[in-house]
């Protein structure tokens, strides 16, 4: 008997069409706004215009008076219900709706329900409240002055605006490998506020039947069990009584983590009018007061020795978290993984201080495509890096070269304590060199600085930590960073499979059941994947932080190879031998020297149903919850290469080149496919996406027309290259990839453009780098840094 | 998202068109192609009593060339009825910029009358109407008056038609000479408002300019005329000292302020840039074709 | 007949004034009573239950609303459902026959030309009436074609590739040689 061709049956390798597609391809997917539930009826909610006032009066009569209103809700009706503030993923709080004061543009100040949407809005513009105007702060530098208003005047013991003070690292050792150094290269940088903004706004449908006690909430979530749990809380439900089902989501990128005021408040609509109720936020109010990303300031300084040798390194962070703590992020880590920071270089000491503060902005911090901070920890890593070696005079490759972690230097404890397992660090870094054309370089930027010409090249090599956690470390408030799955094979060997992760674009139903067919044999074809859905999947903690292959997806193995040992003692039974001389073989046991006598799994689920041997549970499912042992380690080189007009300052990326080592890819078209999202993201944020305010605290960038999402027009094309060192603890030697190019992708292009241009002498421009602000750069021959308030003349 | 109620009408003729406005006494507006005015009516920022929807009047959705070489441009001629256009030979400024104005989906609906009557600072059309010293027919209770474009646009937003009066044409005259031009806009992404563009329009006689116009869009309060700025081409040839002149007076035109897009000098030396451009780039092309 | 969210409001208030019109969506001819302000998006969402047609931005910058007009794409949040009256709409739900997929969904399915699938209907619109229109074109010409609908995900290069895919089976060539 021939042995399956595991290409064939879509197991793991195989660049599987995806199966959601079928539905998406006939808009048949199914997101939140999609579904309709009878006598549903439509929430808006009104929002503040101004950045930081106390409320002095809302008038909500009008608003009443228009028919086809049925509630109309404010901070009161909420704060009666004990439901005005609620509780954020960082152990602060934020206000549902307003009671005191707004304290961010946007806020959610009341919100009315009405028959349609339409009415819904009519009314709201009816709705008259009075602000008293307060002094808005909008950065860091403002949030600490001595004189500064105090935004968090709710809280007890918050007598200035300051959130945390947080340390790591060997503060001792650093300081005496700086006072050994013979260069020491300092990097200021500003990380600026972007916004994850998936195409999908957030919204919910809640729906409470007082009849049975029991809460359905349908809802833009990307960690539906989370959710539940925050909800119980919150509402002071029975967690049983509550289901949340996270159905389509157009994606999330980190934005569809936290919990926020609309879901909150549509849950009590629900419950008052004893109706579904639903809230489907528009573009700006996701832009303006959900979860945003970054939005962190830098000092940094690397110790070296002449020959290149990186000594020590210290990291000084202030972050700007805006009116309220909800990072959604470990509860260890107050700054996320900043301190991942440097995590691919061999680094004898280093020390990280931060920082963070309260302002009068939309409250996140959210991991935007990122493990918890780590786009911040690699950009700060790969700009310090650049400056580095030309401050040595060295060149960007061979610097990297010499402090990159060799090979047999694994396992890695880094100076601040991560583990990392693997890799093949400089063969990466090798390929992309070789790919771009690196050793000709320099020769060809001066003749094309001779024509005047501005060409530049960047290089990010990285290693970032996915898969939070390990039980030890990671937790979100209080609920440990595992993940889980569920399998049942039915008794013809179809099965379906369902984990705790939540799919968002990333096809966790193409291939999760290629994970499946890889340990089972049951070709991809017959396995059904379920997410999201709190009353059918196992406990999980959801998708965001690349964590779904790296923890949901090996429990997906681990539940799969419970299920083939039942097999084993069926097979056994069927083949009439002990167990210990069957041997499997892709798909099918047979007898250990005789291999044409077997059966097949699918032979072994007909028996779990029909023929079990005696004493055996019949049935074939299973579920396991896997804690992972460690983070995993992916590695990535990405180099980019760019011309910039020297008359405009408007720059373009002649060619990029990515080099990523993923551990084993499940399906190399979908980890391709992420890989190039994620660099357009990392493009995005380096040219045009950014959220600023101005002296006022009023968003810059709360729609489509000011906060800018490149078209296909703009984005360039990119060469993937591929590297496979396994992970070694992984029980498929995954690693992840979701956000790899996302994290690292952002230095690659700004190296590259201030590489074209530093022969003026500019060192730094930090993100985004606009036209104007190269122009500016090259025209003046010095830094442009940071995001100052924008001011109109 | 939701825009707040009006009444609405779709006339099937001009004249009746001209009657419903007149009676709305000023609270009615015009719906073209609706690609500015429904996003301001979704986000509120306009709530007109009632719509008056022209799209179903006969006979406005041509472009066509008068045997003297006028082009004419009824009100609802698309954007994209420009961008495919093969008439626009002799009107390269309008060629040039008809792929630019907004993204391919917007130019299906968006009219080029309905964008030089709405007047936005920004607006990609009125600039070149303003470079090519087009006009604009309206049709009122009282007939057809002619508005030079120079009459037209009185201020951001806002143009010189009466309350019942309807743009029906743009009226483009036929370039003395050989016409030349360009349009070059700065945008950080397709779509996105201009940071700063410019559209020349030149009537070359040989290697000779005879007219020069020139206007420029978000740079300023309102579309920017630099017809005069660009003057001091008439009469001279496209010599690197005569463009860079030229350029010069049009930056000092430009009426810029600073914001998220850049600093009023930026602004300025964009201008200066791309008006050096499009000028070196007709003059170019005269000496391959001489 | 269908009116707006008839789940919950059969009937419009009394003082509301509705217009009665009558569009071909999809090849069916359907009579529904409008408000003038209702968008065309809505209308197909809501009222002809069209989920396909999704909304996401307030500024017309999207496209993922994005429809065909009488055969050309617009974004049908920037069109009022009245306006449709007597006009053609094609909606994703009108691309395939039951049995058959259009070449521009099949491209989209093998070039892996999509992953959340929020932008696909309104990206494939645009795409299909490129086709129309250009049968064979550059890698250019579709990304600009392209560039009024947005994507979060793919970062384009399987969408341009999807595109060239279904191009090429519309001509009556192998895409996968």
């Amino acid at each position: 008997m021939a042995p399956l061709d595991e290409l064939k049956i879509g197991g793991m390798g195989a660049s599987r069409r995806r199966v959601e597609d079928n539905r998406f391809i006939r808009g048949k997917g199914r997101y939140v706004d999609d579904i309709v539930l009878p006598g549903m009826l439509h929430m808006e909610v009104l929002r503040s215009p101004v950045a930081h006032a106390r409320i002095k009066s809302i008038d909500t009569s009008a608003a009443w008076e228009i028919p086809g209103v049925r509630l109309v809700l404010t901070g009161e009706t909420m704060a009666a219900r004990n439901l005005a503030w609620m509780p954020t993923l960082s152990y602060d709080t934020q206000a549902v709706l307003a009671t005191d004061k707004v304290r961010f543009q946007g806020q959610e100040v009341a919100a009315v329900v009405a028959d349609d949407p339409y009415i819904a809005k009519d009314a709201c513009s009816k709705i008259v409240v009075e602000y008293e105007q307060l002094p808005p702060i909008v950065n860091p530098v403002q949030a600490q002055a001595p004189d500064a208003p105090l935004i968090r005047d709710d809280k007890e013991n918050q007598p200035t605006n300051k959130i945390f003070d947080w340390e790591i690292g060997d503060k001792a050792a650093t300081d005496r490998a700086f006072a050994e150094a013979d260069v020491i290269s300092k990097t200021e940088l500003h990380y600026p506020r972007s916004h994850p903004s998936p195409l999908e706004p957030c919204g919910s449908i809640a729906d409470y039947d007082r009849a049975t006690g029991k809460l359905t909430v349908y809802m833009t979530t990307q960690a539906p069990h989370i959710i539940r749990a925050a909800v119980a809380m919150v509402a002071e439900l029975p967690e049983h009584m509550i289901r949340i089902v996270s159905p389509d989501l157009g994606g999330g990128f980190g934005n569809k983590v936290p919990i926020y005021p609309g879901y909150v408040v549509s849950i009590l609509a629900s419950i008052l009018t004893e109706r579904p109720v639903k809230w489907i936020e528009d573009k700006s109010g996701n832009l303006i007061s959900t979860g945003f990303g970054r939005d962190v300031y830098l000092q940094g300084e690397i110790a070296m020795r002449k020959d290149g040798k990186i000594l020590g390194m210290r990291m000084h962070t202030i972050s700007d978290h805006g009116a309220f703590y909800a990072d959604a992020q470990p509860t260890k880590f107050k700054i996320g993984l900043m301190h991942s920071a440097f995590a691919c270089y061999d680094i004898p000491a280093a020390h990280l201080t931060s920082e963070g503060w309260y302002t009068n902005k939309a409250p996140g911090g959210v991991a935007y495509r990122c493990s918890f901070r780590v786009t911040e920890a690699m950009f700060f890593q790969e700009r310090m890096i650049h400056n580095a070696a030309n401050d040595l005079g060295m060149d960007q490759a061979e610097f990297r070269r010499v402090n990159l972690v060799k090979d047999d230097m694994f396992p890695y404890r880094t100076a601040f304590g991560f583990l990392t397992d693997s890799g093949q660090y400089k063969k990466c870094l090798d390929i992309g060199l070789e790919a771009i054309g690196y050793q000709n370089f320099k020769a060809e930027q001066e003749e094309a600085r001779k024509r005047g010409k501005l060409l530049g090249i960047g290089i990010s090599t990285m290693t970032e930590p996915l898969g939070a956690g390990n039980s030890r470390e990671y937790d979100i408030i209080g609920i440990k960073m595992f993940d889980s799955a569920e399998l049942r094979v039915h008794m013809t060997g179809k099965a379906i499979l369902r984990t705790g992760a939540k799919t968002q674009g990333q096809g966790h139903e193409t291939t999760w059941a290629q994970i499946v067919a890889h340990e089972l044999g049951i070709p991809a074809d017959d396995i059904v994947v379920e997410e999201g859905d709190t009353d059918t999947a196992p406990f999980g903690m959801g998708t965001y932080a690349s964590r779904s292959t790296p923890v949901a997806g090996a429990a997906v193995a681990m539940v799969s190879r419970k299920i083939r040992a039942k097999a084993r003692k069926i097979a056994a039974h069927l083949l009439e031998v002990s167990e210990e001389d069957i041997e499997w073989e892709l798909g099918r046991f047979y007898v250990r020297g005789n291999p044409e006598r077997g059966v097949t799994i699918q032979d072994c689920a007909l028996a779990a149903y029909s023929n079990v041997p005696d004493g055996m549970e019949p049935g074939l499912e299973n579920n396991a919850y896997y804690d992972p042992p460690n983070l995993t380690w992916p590695f990535a080189a990405y180099i980019c290469k760019v011309e910039v007009d020297p008359a405009t300052g408007v720059w373009d990326v002649l060619k990029f080149v990515a080099v990523d080592d993923c551990g084993v890819r499940i399906n190399p078209m979908v980890v391709e496919g992420q890989i190039m999202g994620g660099l357009t993201e990392a493009y995005a944020m380096a040219n045009m996406q950014y959220i600023t305010f101005d002296e006022e605290g009023n968003c810059i960038g709360a729609n489509y027309m000011d906060y800018l999402l490149p078209t296909a027009w703009e984005t360039p094309g990119f060469e993937l290259h591929e590297v496979v060192t396994p992970c070694p603890h992984h029980p498929i030697g995954a690693k992840g990839i979701g956000e790899c190019a996302t994290v690292g992708g952002p230095a690659a292009f700004v190296n590259a453009v201030i590489n074209a241009i530093e022969h003026t002498g500019v060192r730094n421009v930090d993100m985004p780098l606009m036209p104007n602000r190269v122009y500016e750069a090259l025209k003046t021959g010095s830094d442009i840094s940071g995001m100052p308030p924008v001011r109109v003349d | 998202m939701y825009p707040s109620r009006f009444a609405y009408d779709a006339p099937s003729s001009l004249e009746e068109a001209i009657a419903i406005l007149d009676a709305g006494g000023g609270e009615a507006k015009i719906l073209a192609g609706g690609q500015s005015l429904i996003p301001m009516l979704k986000l509120r920022f306009a709530a007109p009593e009632r719509l008056v929807d022209i799209n179903s009047l006969p006979g406005l959705d041509y472009h066509r060339v008068d045997p003297d070489g006028t082009l004419r441009i009824g009100a609802l001629c698309r954007h994209e009825d420009l961008e495919f256009s093969d008439k626009l030979d002799a009107f390269p400024t309008l060629a040039q910029a008809a792929a630019l104005v907004a993204d391919p989906i917007v130019r299906t609906r968006g009219t080029f009358v309905g964008s030089v009557c709405h007047a936005d600072p920004q607006g990609d059309w009125a600039a070149t109407m303003i470079a090519l010293d087009g006009s604009i027919v309206a049709q009122g209770p009282n007939g057809r008056r002619e508005i030079p474009m120079s009459d037209f646009v009185l201020g951001p937003f806002v143009n010189a038609l009466a309350y019942n009066e309807i743009a029906v044409e743009a009226v483009i005259p036929a370039a003395k000479g050989t016409a030349r031009g360009g349009y070059l806009k700065l945008e950080r992404r397709v779509g996105d408002f201009a940071t700063a563009s410019v559209a020349v329009a030149l009537d070359m006689d040989g290697d000779t300019v005879r007219r020069a116009g020139c206007a420029l869009a978000g740079v300023g309060g309102r579309t920017i005329d630099a017809n005069d700025a660009i003057s001091v081409l008439v009469g001279k040839t496209l010599t690197d000292e005569n463009i860079a002149a030229a350029a010069q007076a049009v930056a000092a035109a430009a009426e810029p302020r600073t914001d998220h897009r850049g600093s009023a000098d930026y602004k300025r030396h964009i201008v200066e840039t791309f008006v050096s451009r499009i000028l070196t780039n007709i003059s170019r092309s005269e000496q391959k074709a001489a | 007949m269908t009116s707006l969210y008839d789940e919950v409001s059969p009937a419009p208030a009394a003082d509301v004034p509705t217009k009665r019109v009558t569009i071909n969506v999809n090849g069916e001819a359907r009579t529904v009573d409008v408000e003038p302000r209702l968008l065309l998006a809505h209308l197909l969402r809501q009222g002809l239950k069209l989920t396909g047609t999704h909304t996401g931005c307030d500024t017309t910058s999207c496209g993922t609303c994005t429809v065909l007009f009488d055969g050309r794409p617009v974004k049908s949040c920037t069109m009022l459902a009245v306006q449709a009256d007597g006009h053609e709409v094609e909606t994703v739900e009108g691309m395939s026959s039951a049995s058959e997929l259009h070449p521009v969904q099949e491209g989209f399915k093998q070039e892996h030309g999509l992953q959340c699938g929020y932008c696909t209907p309104g990206m494939m619109l645009a795409a299909k009436a490129l086709l129309e229109r250009n049968p064979d074109p550059t890698e250019d010409e579709v990304r600009w074609a392209l560039s009024g609908n947005l994507c979060r995900c793919t970062g384009y290069q399987n969408i341009v590739k999807s595109v060239l895919w279904a191009a090429q089976k519309m001509r009556g060539q192998n895409p996968e040689a």
